[in-house]
Protein backbone atom coordinates (compact mmCIF):
# COMPACT_ATOMS: atom_id res chain seq x y z
CA UNK A 1 0.00 0.00 0.00
CA UNK A 2 1.30 3.15 -1.07
CA UNK A 3 2.86 6.00 2.03
CA UNK A 4 0.42 8.39 3.15
CA UNK A 5 1.54 12.11 2.25
CA UNK A 6 0.67 14.96 4.12
CA UNK A 7 -1.41 17.31 2.05
CA UNK A 8 -2.11 21.22 3.51
CA UNK A 9 -5.06 23.08 1.84
CA UNK A 10 -6.42 26.58 2.49
CA UNK A 11 -10.27 25.53 2.91
CA UNK A 12 -12.53 28.35 3.58
CA UNK A 13 -9.68 30.36 4.30
CA UNK A 14 -8.39 28.42 6.81
CA UNK A 15 -5.31 26.09 6.91
CA UNK A 16 -6.16 22.58 7.05
CA UNK A 17 -3.78 20.32 7.12
CA UNK A 18 -4.12 15.99 6.67
CA UNK A 19 -2.56 12.90 5.39
CA UNK A 20 -4.14 10.95 2.04
CA UNK A 21 -3.70 7.84 0.50
CA UNK A 22 -2.25 8.97 -3.05
CA UNK A 23 -5.87 7.49 -4.27
CA UNK A 24 -8.35 8.91 -1.68
CA UNK A 25 -10.35 11.77 -3.69
CA UNK A 26 -10.51 15.26 -2.53
CA UNK A 27 -13.85 14.61 -2.01
CA UNK A 28 -13.44 11.88 0.90
CA UNK A 29 -10.25 13.70 1.94
CA UNK A 30 -13.04 16.61 2.67
CA UNK A 31 -15.20 14.46 4.03
CA UNK A 32 -13.59 12.33 5.89
CA UNK A 33 -10.26 13.57 7.13
CA UNK A 34 -11.38 16.77 7.76
CA UNK A 35 -15.25 16.26 8.57
CA UNK A 36 -16.35 18.55 5.86
CA UNK A 37 -19.70 16.95 4.90
CA UNK A 38 -21.06 19.43 2.68
CA UNK A 39 -19.80 17.68 -0.70
CA UNK A 40 -21.60 14.88 -1.49
CA UNK A 41 -20.74 12.01 -3.74
CA UNK A 42 -22.83 10.86 -6.25
CA UNK A 43 -22.05 9.50 -9.39
CA UNK A 44 -18.10 9.27 -8.69
CA UNK A 45 -17.20 10.05 -12.04
CA UNK A 46 -17.75 13.90 -12.72
CA UNK A 47 -21.52 13.32 -13.95
CA UNK A 48 -23.72 14.58 -11.53
CA UNK A 49 -22.25 17.55 -9.84
CA UNK A 50 -23.18 16.71 -6.13
CA UNK A 51 -19.54 16.97 -5.08
CA UNK A 52 -18.69 20.16 -7.08
CA UNK A 53 -16.32 22.80 -4.76
CA UNK A 54 -14.23 25.47 -6.23
CA UNK A 55 -10.36 24.85 -6.66
CA UNK A 56 -8.47 28.53 -6.63
CA UNK A 57 -11.92 29.95 -6.97
CA UNK A 58 -13.15 28.12 -9.78
CA UNK A 59 -15.76 25.67 -9.98
CA UNK A 60 -14.42 21.86 -9.74
CA UNK A 61 -15.71 18.30 -9.09
CA UNK A 62 -14.21 17.02 -5.87
CA UNK A 63 -14.46 13.32 -7.13
CA UNK A 64 -12.09 13.82 -9.94
CA UNK A 65 -9.08 15.30 -7.74
CA UNK A 66 -6.67 13.48 -5.77
CA UNK A 67 -6.28 15.18 -2.39
CA UNK A 68 -1.93 14.57 -2.98
CA UNK A 69 -2.24 16.49 -6.54
CA UNK A 70 -3.90 19.60 -4.87
CA UNK A 71 -1.17 20.19 -2.06
CA UNK A 72 -0.76 23.89 -1.67
CA UNK A 73 -4.16 24.53 -3.81
CA UNK A 74 -7.22 27.05 -2.30
CA UNK A 75 -10.36 25.10 -1.87
CA UNK A 76 -13.97 26.81 -1.24
CA UNK A 77 -16.98 24.50 0.03
CA UNK A 78 -20.25 25.42 0.75
CA UNK A 79 -19.65 25.23 4.43
CA UNK A 80 -17.46 28.03 3.80
CA UNK A 81 -20.42 30.41 1.80
CA UNK A 82 -22.35 32.04 4.83
CA UNK A 83 -21.67 31.98 8.82
CA UNK A 84 -23.08 28.99 11.17
CA UNK A 85 -26.43 31.27 11.65
CA UNK A 86 -26.75 33.00 8.23
CA UNK A 87 -27.89 32.21 4.43
CA UNK A 88 -26.18 33.47 1.40
CA UNK A 89 -28.51 35.46 -0.85
CA UNK A 90 -27.88 32.51 -3.32
CA UNK A 91 -28.94 29.64 -0.16
CA UNK A 92 -31.87 32.27 1.00
CA UNK A 93 -33.22 32.03 -2.60
CA UNK A 94 -33.15 28.33 -2.83
CA UNK A 95 -35.06 28.16 0.71
CA UNK A 96 -37.51 30.85 -0.55
CA UNK A 97 -38.14 29.26 -4.24
CA UNK A 98 -38.65 25.31 -2.37
CA UNK A 99 -35.24 24.70 -5.05
CA UNK A 100 -34.63 21.82 -3.02
CA UNK A 101 -35.68 18.83 -1.63
CA UNK A 102 -33.86 15.91 -0.38
CA UNK A 103 -30.71 18.00 -0.59
CA UNK A 104 -28.03 16.01 -1.86
CA UNK A 105 -27.51 17.73 -5.27
CA UNK A 106 -27.82 21.31 -3.33
CA UNK A 107 -24.01 22.37 -2.71
CA UNK A 108 -23.35 21.18 -5.98
CA UNK A 109 -26.26 23.90 -7.42
CA UNK A 110 -25.09 26.27 -4.97
CA UNK A 111 -21.42 26.12 -6.03
CA UNK A 112 -21.99 26.07 -9.76
CA UNK A 113 -24.55 29.40 -9.29
CA UNK A 114 -21.99 30.90 -7.26
CA UNK A 115 -19.29 30.88 -10.22
CA UNK A 116 -21.53 31.90 -12.59
CA UNK A 117 -23.46 34.70 -11.13
CA UNK A 118 -20.04 36.01 -10.81
CA UNK A 119 -19.42 35.61 -14.83
CA UNK A 120 -22.38 36.52 -15.39
CA UNK A 121 -24.48 38.82 -12.92
CA UNK A 122 -27.53 39.59 -14.85
CA UNK A 123 -28.70 35.96 -16.89
CA UNK A 124 -31.86 35.41 -18.88
CA UNK A 125 -33.46 31.86 -18.20
CA UNK A 126 -31.90 30.03 -21.10
CA UNK A 127 -28.27 31.36 -19.83
CA UNK A 128 -29.28 29.67 -16.78
CA UNK A 129 -30.72 26.29 -18.14
CA UNK A 130 -27.27 26.18 -19.87
CA UNK A 131 -25.41 27.14 -16.71
CA UNK A 132 -26.54 24.28 -14.81
CA UNK A 133 -26.58 22.02 -17.14
CA UNK A 134 -24.08 19.53 -15.32
CA UNK A 135 -25.82 19.32 -12.08
CA UNK A 136 -28.34 16.52 -11.71
CA UNK A 137 -31.11 17.37 -9.31
CA UNK A 138 -33.04 13.81 -9.27
CA UNK A 139 -36.25 15.07 -7.28
CA UNK A 140 -36.94 18.86 -6.74
CA UNK A 141 -36.81 19.02 -10.54
CA UNK A 142 -35.14 22.16 -12.10
CA UNK A 143 -37.95 24.76 -12.52
CA UNK A 144 -37.68 25.96 -9.39
CA UNK A 145 -33.95 25.35 -9.01
CA UNK A 146 -34.01 28.10 -12.35
CA UNK A 147 -36.38 30.29 -10.21
CA UNK A 148 -34.22 30.31 -7.45
CA UNK A 149 -30.79 31.39 -9.18
CA UNK A 150 -32.38 34.02 -11.02
CA UNK A 151 -33.63 35.59 -7.72
CA UNK A 152 -30.58 35.08 -6.09
CA UNK A 153 -29.21 36.71 -9.18
CA UNK A 154 -31.13 39.98 -8.64
CA UNK A 155 -30.77 39.78 -5.08
CA UNK A 156 -26.83 39.61 -5.60
CA UNK A 157 -26.91 42.87 -7.74
CA UNK A 158 -29.43 44.72 -5.62
CA UNK A 159 -26.91 44.22 -2.51
CA UNK A 160 -23.98 45.46 -4.61
CA UNK B 1 -15.92 3.47 -7.00
CA UNK B 2 -12.68 4.50 -5.66
CA UNK B 3 -9.65 4.08 -7.93
CA UNK B 4 -7.24 0.86 -7.17
CA UNK B 5 -3.88 1.73 -4.67
CA UNK B 6 -1.33 3.77 -7.27
CA UNK B 7 1.74 5.58 -6.37
CA UNK B 8 2.35 9.27 -6.66
CA UNK B 9 4.77 11.88 -7.59
CA UNK B 10 4.76 15.89 -8.61
CA UNK B 11 7.78 16.72 -9.98
CA UNK B 12 8.81 20.22 -9.91
CA UNK B 13 10.27 20.22 -13.92
CA UNK B 14 9.71 18.50 -16.93
CA UNK B 15 12.96 16.90 -16.78
CA UNK B 16 11.86 15.19 -13.55
CA UNK B 17 8.55 14.37 -15.22
CA UNK B 18 10.09 12.87 -18.14
CA UNK B 19 12.62 11.05 -15.62
CA UNK B 20 9.67 9.66 -13.65
CA UNK B 21 8.03 8.50 -16.98
CA UNK B 22 11.12 7.01 -18.31
CA UNK B 23 11.52 4.43 -14.88
CA UNK B 24 7.90 3.56 -15.08
CA UNK B 25 7.51 2.58 -18.77
CA UNK B 26 3.94 1.59 -19.12
CA UNK B 27 2.96 1.76 -15.27
CA UNK B 28 3.31 5.56 -15.77
CA UNK B 29 0.59 7.91 -16.60
CA UNK B 30 0.48 11.80 -16.64
CA UNK B 31 -1.98 13.56 -14.21
CA UNK B 32 -2.96 17.15 -15.58
CA UNK B 33 -6.12 18.01 -14.83
CA UNK B 34 -7.56 14.45 -14.53
CA UNK B 35 -11.18 15.11 -16.08
CA UNK B 36 -10.47 12.27 -18.46
CA UNK B 37 -7.99 9.92 -16.98
CA UNK B 38 -9.67 10.19 -12.79
CA UNK B 39 -13.19 8.64 -14.02
CA UNK B 40 -11.88 5.95 -15.95
CA UNK B 41 -9.65 5.35 -12.75
CA UNK B 42 -12.66 5.31 -10.78
CA UNK B 43 -14.62 2.92 -12.45
CA UNK B 44 -11.35 0.62 -12.67
CA UNK B 45 -10.51 0.80 -16.35
CA UNK B 46 -7.93 2.32 -15.72
CA UNK B 47 -5.07 1.33 -13.09
CA UNK B 48 -1.61 3.07 -13.42
CA UNK B 49 0.69 1.55 -10.62
CA UNK B 50 2.55 5.54 -10.75
CA UNK B 51 0.82 8.94 -11.37
CA UNK B 52 2.87 11.14 -11.81
CA UNK B 53 1.49 14.49 -11.75
CA UNK B 54 2.66 17.66 -13.77
CA UNK B 55 0.94 20.12 -11.71
CA UNK B 56 3.76 21.35 -10.54
CA UNK B 57 5.81 22.18 -14.16
CA UNK B 58 4.65 26.18 -14.23
CA UNK B 59 6.86 25.45 -16.98
CA UNK B 60 4.74 23.30 -19.03
CA UNK B 61 1.66 26.19 -18.57
CA UNK B 62 2.12 28.70 -21.55
CA UNK B 63 0.30 29.59 -24.16
CA UNK B 64 2.32 31.72 -26.89
CA UNK B 65 2.78 32.41 -30.52
CA UNK B 66 6.07 30.96 -32.20
CA UNK B 67 6.23 31.92 -36.15
CA UNK B 68 2.86 30.92 -38.04
CA UNK B 69 1.79 29.04 -34.71
CA UNK B 70 -0.01 29.38 -31.19
CA UNK B 71 1.31 27.01 -28.93
CA UNK B 72 -0.03 25.56 -26.16
CA UNK B 73 2.04 23.69 -23.00
CA UNK B 74 0.81 21.40 -21.46
CA UNK B 75 -0.45 22.96 -18.41
CA UNK B 76 -2.96 25.25 -20.04
CA UNK B 77 -6.26 24.44 -19.08
CA UNK B 78 -9.01 24.51 -21.10
CA UNK B 79 -11.01 27.25 -19.25
CA UNK B 80 -7.99 29.52 -19.90
CA UNK B 81 -7.64 28.98 -23.41
CA UNK B 82 -11.20 29.72 -23.55
CA UNK B 83 -10.78 33.47 -22.26
CA UNK B 84 -7.32 33.75 -23.70
CA UNK B 85 -7.34 36.86 -26.33
CA UNK B 86 -4.94 34.91 -28.17
CA UNK B 87 -6.75 32.29 -28.84
CA UNK B 88 -9.86 34.00 -30.10
CA UNK B 89 -7.47 36.54 -32.23
CA UNK B 90 -5.33 33.45 -34.03
CA UNK B 91 -7.26 30.34 -34.07
CA UNK B 92 -10.89 31.21 -33.94
CA UNK B 93 -11.81 27.66 -34.44
CA UNK B 94 -10.05 26.36 -31.51
CA UNK B 95 -12.34 29.51 -29.09
CA UNK B 96 -15.32 28.07 -31.20
CA UNK B 97 -14.85 24.63 -30.44
CA UNK B 98 -13.75 24.96 -26.47
CA UNK B 99 -17.23 25.20 -25.26
CA UNK B 100 -18.39 22.27 -26.52
CA UNK B 101 -15.84 20.33 -24.57
CA UNK B 102 -17.43 19.31 -20.89
CA UNK B 103 -18.93 21.47 -18.55
CA UNK B 104 -17.43 24.64 -16.97
CA UNK B 105 -15.96 22.59 -13.98
CA UNK B 106 -14.68 20.33 -16.53
CA UNK B 107 -12.81 22.87 -18.31
CA UNK B 108 -11.67 24.73 -15.44
CA UNK B 109 -9.46 21.48 -14.73
CA UNK B 110 -8.99 20.43 -17.87
CA UNK B 111 -5.95 20.69 -20.03
CA UNK B 112 -6.04 20.69 -23.67
CA UNK B 113 -3.08 18.92 -24.34
CA UNK B 114 -4.63 16.21 -21.75
CA UNK B 115 -8.14 16.05 -23.99
CA UNK B 116 -5.66 15.16 -26.88
CA UNK B 117 -3.78 12.77 -25.19
CA UNK B 118 -6.20 11.02 -24.00
CA UNK B 119 -7.69 10.26 -27.79
CA UNK B 120 -11.46 10.19 -27.12
CA UNK B 121 -12.91 9.30 -30.25
CA UNK B 122 -15.75 12.25 -30.24
CA UNK B 123 -12.94 14.79 -28.43
CA UNK B 124 -13.87 17.89 -29.75
CA UNK B 125 -10.28 19.22 -29.62
CA UNK B 126 -9.19 16.66 -31.77
CA UNK B 127 -10.99 17.85 -34.94
CA UNK B 128 -9.73 21.39 -34.08
CA UNK B 129 -6.38 20.01 -33.85
CA UNK B 130 -6.84 18.20 -37.66
CA UNK B 131 -8.25 21.15 -39.30
CA UNK B 132 -5.72 23.54 -37.49
CA UNK B 133 -2.57 21.48 -38.84
CA UNK B 134 -1.61 20.38 -35.27
CA UNK B 135 1.56 19.42 -34.55
CA UNK B 136 1.93 17.49 -31.54
CA UNK B 137 5.22 18.12 -29.60
CA UNK B 138 6.22 14.76 -27.94
CA UNK B 139 8.76 14.56 -25.31
CA UNK B 140 10.41 11.46 -23.46
CA UNK B 141 13.38 11.37 -21.37
CA UNK B 142 15.63 10.72 -24.53
CA UNK B 143 14.55 13.24 -26.97
CA UNK B 144 12.00 14.94 -28.42
CA UNK B 145 9.71 14.45 -31.35
CA UNK B 146 6.90 15.95 -33.22
CA UNK B 147 3.58 14.15 -34.93
CA UNK B 148 1.07 15.73 -37.19
CA UNK B 149 -2.27 15.46 -35.48
CA UNK B 150 -3.37 13.67 -38.33
CA UNK B 151 -0.93 10.65 -37.60
CA UNK B 152 -1.58 11.16 -34.03
CA UNK B 153 -4.37 9.89 -33.19
CA UNK B 154 -4.58 6.44 -34.25
CA UNK B 155 -7.62 4.44 -32.59
CA UNK B 156 -10.19 5.01 -29.77
CA UNK B 157 -8.19 5.83 -26.51
CA UNK B 158 -5.35 4.98 -28.61
CA UNK B 159 -2.62 7.83 -29.72
CA UNK B 160 1.20 7.40 -31.64
CA UNK B 161 1.95 8.19 -27.56
CA UNK B 162 4.72 5.48 -26.54
CA UNK B 163 5.69 4.37 -23.04
CA UNK B 164 8.02 7.07 -21.59
CA UNK B 165 6.52 9.58 -24.03
CA UNK B 166 4.14 12.34 -22.81
CA UNK B 167 2.45 15.24 -25.04
CA UNK B 168 4.39 18.72 -23.49
CA UNK B 169 2.73 20.80 -26.20
CA UNK B 170 0.54 21.29 -29.25
CA UNK B 171 1.10 23.99 -31.90
CA UNK B 172 -1.92 25.23 -33.89
CA UNK B 173 -1.49 27.17 -36.87
CA UNK B 174 -2.44 30.77 -36.54
CA UNK B 175 -5.57 31.66 -38.62
CA UNK B 176 -5.33 34.52 -41.39
CA UNK B 177 -7.58 37.39 -41.63
CA UNK B 178 -9.45 36.06 -44.32
CA UNK B 179 -10.51 32.45 -43.24
CA UNK B 180 -13.74 31.50 -42.47
CA UNK B 181 -14.53 29.09 -39.39
CA UNK B 182 -17.34 26.84 -37.51
CA UNK B 183 -17.54 24.12 -35.68
CA UNK B 184 -20.89 22.45 -35.19
CA UNK B 185 -21.97 19.90 -33.01
CA UNK B 186 -24.97 17.68 -31.94
CA UNK B 187 -25.48 15.79 -28.28
CA UNK B 188 -28.04 14.01 -26.96
CA UNK B 189 -28.24 17.18 -24.72
CA UNK B 190 -26.38 20.39 -24.81
CA UNK B 191 -23.11 20.30 -23.54
CA UNK B 192 -23.09 16.35 -23.01
CA UNK B 193 -21.02 14.11 -24.90
CA UNK B 194 -21.02 14.89 -28.69
CA UNK B 195 -23.20 12.30 -30.58
CA UNK B 196 -21.53 14.09 -33.91
CA UNK B 197 -19.52 17.51 -34.75
CA UNK B 198 -18.42 19.28 -37.77
CA UNK B 199 -15.32 21.55 -38.02
CA UNK B 200 -14.45 23.56 -41.01
CA UNK B 201 -11.95 26.24 -41.62
CA UNK B 202 -11.96 27.87 -45.51
CA UNK B 203 -8.97 29.92 -46.39
CA UNK B 204 -10.58 32.44 -48.52
CA UNK B 205 -9.01 34.75 -51.56
CA UNK B 206 -10.97 36.89 -53.63
CA UNK B 207 -14.09 35.53 -53.41
CA UNK B 208 -12.53 31.29 -54.24
CA UNK B 209 -11.23 29.14 -51.46
CA UNK B 210 -7.46 28.48 -51.42
CA UNK B 211 -7.75 25.86 -48.74
CA UNK B 212 -10.43 23.92 -46.72
CA UNK B 213 -10.09 21.95 -43.97
CA UNK B 214 -12.64 19.34 -42.75
CA UNK B 215 -13.22 17.37 -40.08
CA UNK B 216 -15.44 15.32 -38.30
CA UNK B 217 -16.20 13.38 -35.37
CA UNK B 218 -18.52 10.52 -35.73
CA UNK B 219 -17.22 9.51 -39.35
CA UNK B 220 -14.65 6.80 -38.32
CA UNK B 221 -12.97 5.39 -34.87
CA UNK B 222 -11.25 9.05 -34.56
CA UNK B 223 -11.44 12.37 -35.78
CA UNK B 224 -10.71 12.59 -39.23
CA UNK B 225 -10.02 14.76 -41.91
CA UNK B 226 -12.42 14.64 -44.76
CA UNK B 227 -10.33 15.28 -47.47
CA UNK B 228 -12.76 14.60 -50.62
CA UNK B 229 -15.04 17.35 -49.55
CA UNK B 230 -12.22 19.61 -48.75
CA UNK B 231 -10.93 18.84 -52.67
CA UNK B 232 -14.14 20.00 -54.26
CA UNK B 233 -14.35 23.41 -52.65
CA UNK B 234 -10.51 24.07 -53.11
CA UNK B 235 -9.70 26.52 -55.91
CA UNK B 236 -13.11 26.97 -55.84
CA UNK B 237 -16.31 29.48 -54.86
CA UNK B 238 -18.02 28.16 -52.28
CA UNK B 239 -21.44 28.42 -53.30
CA UNK B 240 -24.55 27.03 -53.21
CA UNK B 241 -23.30 24.09 -55.77
CA UNK B 242 -19.81 23.42 -54.70
CA UNK B 243 -21.32 23.05 -51.01
CA UNK B 244 -23.83 20.50 -52.08
CA UNK B 245 -21.34 18.83 -54.24
CA UNK B 246 -18.64 18.49 -50.80
CA UNK B 247 -21.58 17.31 -48.66
CA UNK B 248 -22.09 14.38 -50.84
CA UNK B 249 -18.85 13.56 -51.22
CA UNK B 250 -18.67 13.50 -47.62
CA UNK B 251 -21.97 11.41 -47.40
CA UNK B 252 -20.38 8.85 -49.14
CA UNK B 253 -17.03 8.52 -47.42
CA UNK B 254 -17.89 8.72 -43.70
CA UNK B 255 -18.43 5.17 -41.61
CA UNK B 256 -20.07 6.38 -38.73
CA UNK B 257 -20.64 3.88 -36.01
CA UNK B 258 -23.09 2.67 -33.83
CA UNK B 259 -23.36 2.67 -30.09
CA UNK B 260 -25.98 3.89 -27.31
CA UNK B 261 -26.19 7.25 -28.27
CA UNK B 262 -27.01 6.74 -32.27
CA UNK B 263 -26.75 4.23 -34.88
CA UNK B 264 -24.43 4.90 -37.94
CA UNK B 265 -27.01 5.65 -40.25
CA UNK B 266 -28.51 8.42 -37.87
CA UNK B 267 -24.98 9.63 -37.39
CA UNK B 268 -24.17 10.32 -40.94
CA UNK B 269 -27.35 11.74 -41.70
CA UNK B 270 -26.45 14.76 -38.96
CA UNK B 271 -22.87 14.62 -40.57
CA UNK B 272 -23.87 15.82 -43.74
CA UNK B 273 -26.22 18.48 -42.03
CA UNK B 274 -24.08 19.90 -39.45
CA UNK B 275 -21.78 20.38 -42.82
CA UNK B 276 -23.88 22.03 -44.74
CA UNK B 277 -24.84 23.81 -42.04
CA UNK B 278 -21.47 24.60 -40.75
CA UNK B 279 -19.98 25.81 -44.16
CA UNK B 280 -22.69 28.27 -44.63
CA UNK B 281 -22.66 29.52 -41.10
CA UNK B 282 -18.56 29.90 -42.12
CA UNK B 283 -19.21 31.37 -45.48
CA UNK B 284 -21.76 34.04 -43.57
CA UNK B 285 -19.36 35.06 -40.80
CA UNK B 286 -21.79 34.23 -38.02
Amino acid sequence: MPEKIEVTLTINGETRRGLAEPRLLLADFLRHELGLMGAHIGCEHGVCGACTILIDGRTARSCLHFAVALDGAVIDTVEGLAGPDELHPIQEAFHQNHALQCGYCTSGFLLTTLEFLRRNPDPDEDEIRRALTNNLCRCTGYTNIVKAVAEAAAALRAAD
Amino acid sequence: MKPAPFSFCAPGDLAGVLEALAANGEDGRILAGGQSLVPLMNLRLVRPEMLISINRCSELDYLRLEGDSLVCGALVRQARAEESDLVQEECPLLAMALPYVGGQANRNRGTICGSLAHGDPLAELSAAALVLDGEMRIAARDGQRTVAAEDFFLDGLTTALQPGEMLAAVAFQRQGGDERSAFLEMGNREHGFAVAAVATRLGMVGGRCEFARIAMLGAGPTARRIRAAEEILTDSEVDDAAIERAVTAAHDIIEAPSDLHADGEFRRHVLTTLLERALRQAMAGE
